[in-house]
């Protein structure tokens, strides 16, 4: 009798837990989402706890003429180019560390996970005078550069990974059927490695999407989203936040119900 | 000639990326420590005077460090808790793996934003609580008077935010552990609380070295958190190099508070790898 | 020390479609080396798994004397268990590896130091019990796994295949150790292995297992010369027993005829083979008892019979020779020993121990003699 209980109270206890760990996490992300599309007057009103009006004003206002579309663009343009920035300086240098033994291999290994746990972002501050001079000071580009330095380590570590998970005999036999070494990579190492670097893409596209400081002290004209929010939402009545909010998280919600499984995995490993 | 390309072939892959992280990083570094310590061209300390005589700097440096000595910690066994809750399989995982993630996946902003929708005077615990009957009015949390309800707030956005970030590593460090480990910890007469100790904990220490020390490095530099929710009424080291920076155009002080976040999380770094070593992973055959 | 039952034990998955254990009768003597034998996914693992607590039953119970532990966590059991991946804890020195069941039972200081050191000097590892597992080879990994599992004294001492890790020479030398060990130490052993080899020379019986059934139990000479089902033969002896097609045919005698072959039978034979005249069997006969006439010969035989076959193909081991014969449309294996090298094509005649005959039904499978 007392063991059945113990068991039964031990469970109940537990799925308390769970419950109370969904309603902490789902709870804000819902109410914000409702109170994003709720009318203002809704939500100044205090007996309504949840909006029984929508609207897409809000969310328009803020998209449209506020520049959050413009914002959202450019989001995307700096996180493609960090993307494709990262990976261009990235990938041979994952791949030599990971099928090379050379000196001075494993000083690069301990530089670059030193830098990872870098606060890169910082970096943006001494980084504005030499925008300056070299006119990268409010360009997207720039933006770019900032986030590709920030992802650089991570994407290396990465793609060094990955490779090494990789056979090198597979690459070996299609040099010994006549391929080229980098023939070999391009046709029978690439396609095997795309899951892992198409997690490590998405990792860098989202490091770059959520970036604030940076993008917040390099540019003052082409914001990414993030740094337009930051300086809009001081002055923007509350249903703004809300609705801002929601554009911000979006797509990431989307991007997380497409791949959580991998996620965690990926994120797991890869921050190790 | 297909020998002389194999011997530099790794050096010429390798260059480009460390090339770019010197400019990057490495020369950002030196610009900084120049803004700071140089002045007119000559080594001069006035930048350093008037950015520690800054009215904000004391409460930032403080604000920083307390946030980073009460948020770590507290993240640290929330998320242990949780990854070993979510070990387990159990009806709707799924959904509580997802609804965990998610603040991965989200900017500090658009995370101040989602909760500022719960905790404003037009909120939703507001009107909760409100038409409930459990208050009279709506419980102010915002606003440069009720400063230390403010800061509890940011704990508590913040821990709801980041410890994800622990709570992944922690849970993937978990499921690396063979199971048979902890099976024979079973068969020789270990209980569950036992096993923690004895077993799984130790074995998951490299997990929560990494996972700590990433954390506190990125806690150091928090901001758009802050900035979101409470403006300058919290005042942070990385909210007063912007401001410095975007404001004031004093670009010295901005400088001398990035370079203050970097040195801390270059010591702490360094003080991590010193103190926390696993002698069984160190050792070869 | 005690008794082990197992009644009716049953362990299904996936609601019932997957029968991993479907229904084991079995009693484990006090003291005694008992071989859970069979191939990979017959249930013995998830047997022994069962009897250490790991997994619950779906049905039956199971016994350590007179105690129902069915339903008894495994730190309740007073067990000891060696994994097959020995399980050796890698951020615990040797020594402490050890030392934690005891320091878990609340061992005093001094006890656990005498216990621990007493169980390396068994295993030869004392002056390994400073160093970390990962500085350890297998083997010597092994052998702290096994130590581990003395250091107490268990009801039960359950082990996983624990050396289906280790290199071929290794096994053979552990196979004699752990033999000896608890030939002395006198406890309760279940050994779980696939490799019938290990099953013949450690255990005092064993326990043949296929698809979740037992199938026989019984003392290796038993289970090797009286199989009871046509699995059993065959998966018991290396080389494996022929097996062949034959109709029981009577006809001024019995017989057995087959395809290229006609055996004539004792009288004796014809009251075991009742219900079995004008029908199809399977007849078994293992390589070592027959022999080819002229060249070598059966010792301790009474009955004989005699076919025809030529030789397709000869292994030279070396100690013996393995004649391929085909005799029919079948192949036939003899252990001759000794090196003779019959050329190939050449006639022979074959010469059968009758008395090491078996005859399978065909259906059934199950032994007829």
């Amino acid at each position: 009798m007392n063991e059945r209980t113990m068991h039964d109270l031990k469970k109940l206890g537990f799925y308390t837990l769970i419950f109370i760990v969904i309603v902490w996490m789902g709870l804000p992300l819902l109410v914000s989402t409702l109170y994003a599309f709720g009318t203002p007057d809704d939500y100044y009103n205090p007996h309504r706890i949840i909006p029984l009006h929508y609207t897409l004003e809000t969310t328009k206002m803020l998209l449209f003429t506020l520049g959050g579309w413009e914002a959202l663009k450019n989001s995307i343009i700096v996180a493609v180019l960090a993307i494709i920035i990262s990976f261009i300086l990235g990938l041979p240098a994952g791949y030599a560390i990971a099928r090379f033994i050379f000196p001075g291999k494993d000083t690069i290994k301990l530089g670059m996970l030193a830098l990872k746990v870098f606060p890169v972002p910082i970096m943006a501050v001494p980084l504005v005078m030499l925008y300056i001079k070299l006119h990268l000071i409010d360009t997207l580009l720039g933006v770019a550069l900032a986030h590709s330095a920030a992802s650089l380590p991570l994407v290396v570590l990465i793609t060094a990974s990955i490779f090494s998970g990789t056979s090198a005999e597979l690459e070996e036999a299609g040099m010994v059927f006549g391929l080229t070494r980098f023939q070999s990579f391009l046709r029978i190492t690439l396609p095997l490695a795309l899951p892992g670097l198409a997690a490590a893409a998405m990792f860098t596209f989202v490091g770059s999407w959520n970036e604030v400081f940076a993008a917040s002290v390099l540019t003052f004209s082409h914001r990414t989203l993030p740094a337009l929010m930051l300086t809009l939402m001081e002055t923007a009545p509350d249903y703004y936040k809300f609705a801002a909010a929601f554009i911000m998280a979006f797509p990431a919600i989307v991007y997380v119900a497409i791949a959580r499984k991998y996620l965690i995995s990926m994120w797991g490993i890869a921050l190790k | 000639m297909a020998k002389k390309v194999s011997k530099y072939a790794p050096y010429l892959l390798v260059a480009p990326a460390i090339i770019y992280l010197a400019i990057f990083i490495g020369y950002p570094m030196i610009e900084g420590i120049k803004l700071v310590f140089y002045e007119n061209g000559g080594f001069s300390l006035a930048t350093v005077h008037r950015a520690i005589n800054n009215y904000y700097f004391w409460p930032a440096l403080k604000n920083t460090l307390g946030l980073v000595a009460i948020i770590v910690p507290t993240q640290l066994i929330l998320a242990l808790v949780l990854a070993l809750a979510m070990n387990k399989v159990f009806k709707g995982r799924n959904v509580a793996l997802t609804l965990l993630i998610i603040p991965m996946t989200l900017s500090d902003i658009a995370a101040g934003l989602i909760w500022y929708s719960m905790l404003s005077p037009s909120g939703f615990m507001n009107k909760l609580l409100l038409n409930l009957g459990l208050i009279h009015s709506p419980i102010q949390l915002f606003g440069y008077q009720f400063h230390t309800r403010e800061f509890i707030m940011l704990v508590f956005v913040e821990l709801w935010r980041s410890t994800v970030t622990i709570f992944v590593i922690v849970l993937a460090g978990l499921q690396m552990i063979s199971h048979e480990y902890i099976e024979a910890a079973e068969v020789f007469g270990a209980g569950y609380w036992t096993r923690l100790r004895h077993i799984v904990i130790p074995l998951l220490k490299p997990s929560i070295q990494t996972a700590l020390l990433l954390r506190t490095i990125y806690a150091f530099s928090i901001f758009g958190i802050v900035w979101v929710l409470v403006g300058r009424d919290i005042p942070v080291l990385a909210g007063e190099a912007y401001y410095q920076v975007t404001q004031i155009k004093d670009y010295g002080v901005g400088a001398f508070y990035a370079l203050l976040i970097a040195i801390m999380s270059l010591a702490t770094g360094a003080v991590y790898l010193r103190v926390t070593r696993s002698e069984y992973l160190e050792v070869r055959r | 020390m005690v008794e082990v039952r197992l009644e009716n034990l049953k362990k299904y998955f996936d609601r019932g479609r997957v029968k991993a254990v479907d229904g084991i009768n079995l009693t484990i003597k006090d003291g005694e080396f008992l071989v859970l034998l069979g191939p990979s996914g017959c249930g013995k693992t998830t047997t022994l798994r069962m009897i250490a607590g790991l997994e619950t039953p779906t049905e039956g119970k199971i016994y350590f004397g007179d105690r129902d532990v069915t339903y008894l966590p495994p730190k309740d059991r007073n067990i000891s268990m060696v994994f097959q991946s020995y399980a050796v804890w890698p951020h615990m020195k040797v020594y402490d590896n050890i030392a934690f069941p005891l320091k878990v039972k609340k061992y005093p200081k001094n006890e656990i130091e005498k216990r621990v050191r007493w169980a390396a000097e068994l295993l030869q590892i004392e002056d390994l019990l400073d160093r970390y597992p990962a500085q350890l080879s297998g083997g010597q990994r092994q052998r702290v796994a096994v130590a581990r599992a003395i250091v107490v004294e268990p009801n039960v001492l359950l082990m996983d295949e624990p050396l289906s890790n280790l290199d071929a020479k290794l096994r053979v030398a552990m196979r004699a150790e752990i033999k000896k060990l608890q030939t002395k130490l006198k406890v309760t052993t279940v050994y779980v292995t696939h490799d019938q080899v290990e099953a013949m020379t450690m255990g005092d019986r064993i326990a043949v297992m296929n698809q979740g059934k037992l199938l026989q139990v019984g003392p290796p000479t038993e289970v090797y010369l009286k199989p009871n089902s046509l699995f059993v033969a065959t998966f018991i002896g290396a080389p494996e027993m022929n097996i062949v097609e034959a109709t029981v045919v009577e006809s001024e005698g019995l017989f057995l005829e087959g395809d290229g072959f006609r055996i004539r039978l004792p009288d004796d034979f014809r009251e075991l083979l009742e219900g079995y005249i004008e029908k199809d069997v399977l007849v078994g006969i293992r390589p070592e008892h027959m022999t080819v006439k002229g060249v070598s010969t059966l010792e301790h035989v009474t009955r004989t019979a005699e076919i025809e076959g030529k030789v397709d193909f000869i292994e030279a081991l070396g100690t013996d020779t393995i004649v391929h014969a085909k005799v029919g449309g079948n192949i036939i294996k003899i252990k001759l020993p000794g090196h003779i090298p019959l050329p190939v094509g050449e006639t022979i005649k074959i010469e059968i121990d009758l008395d090491n005959l078996h005859i399978f039904d065909k259906t059934t499978t199950k032994a007829i003699i």
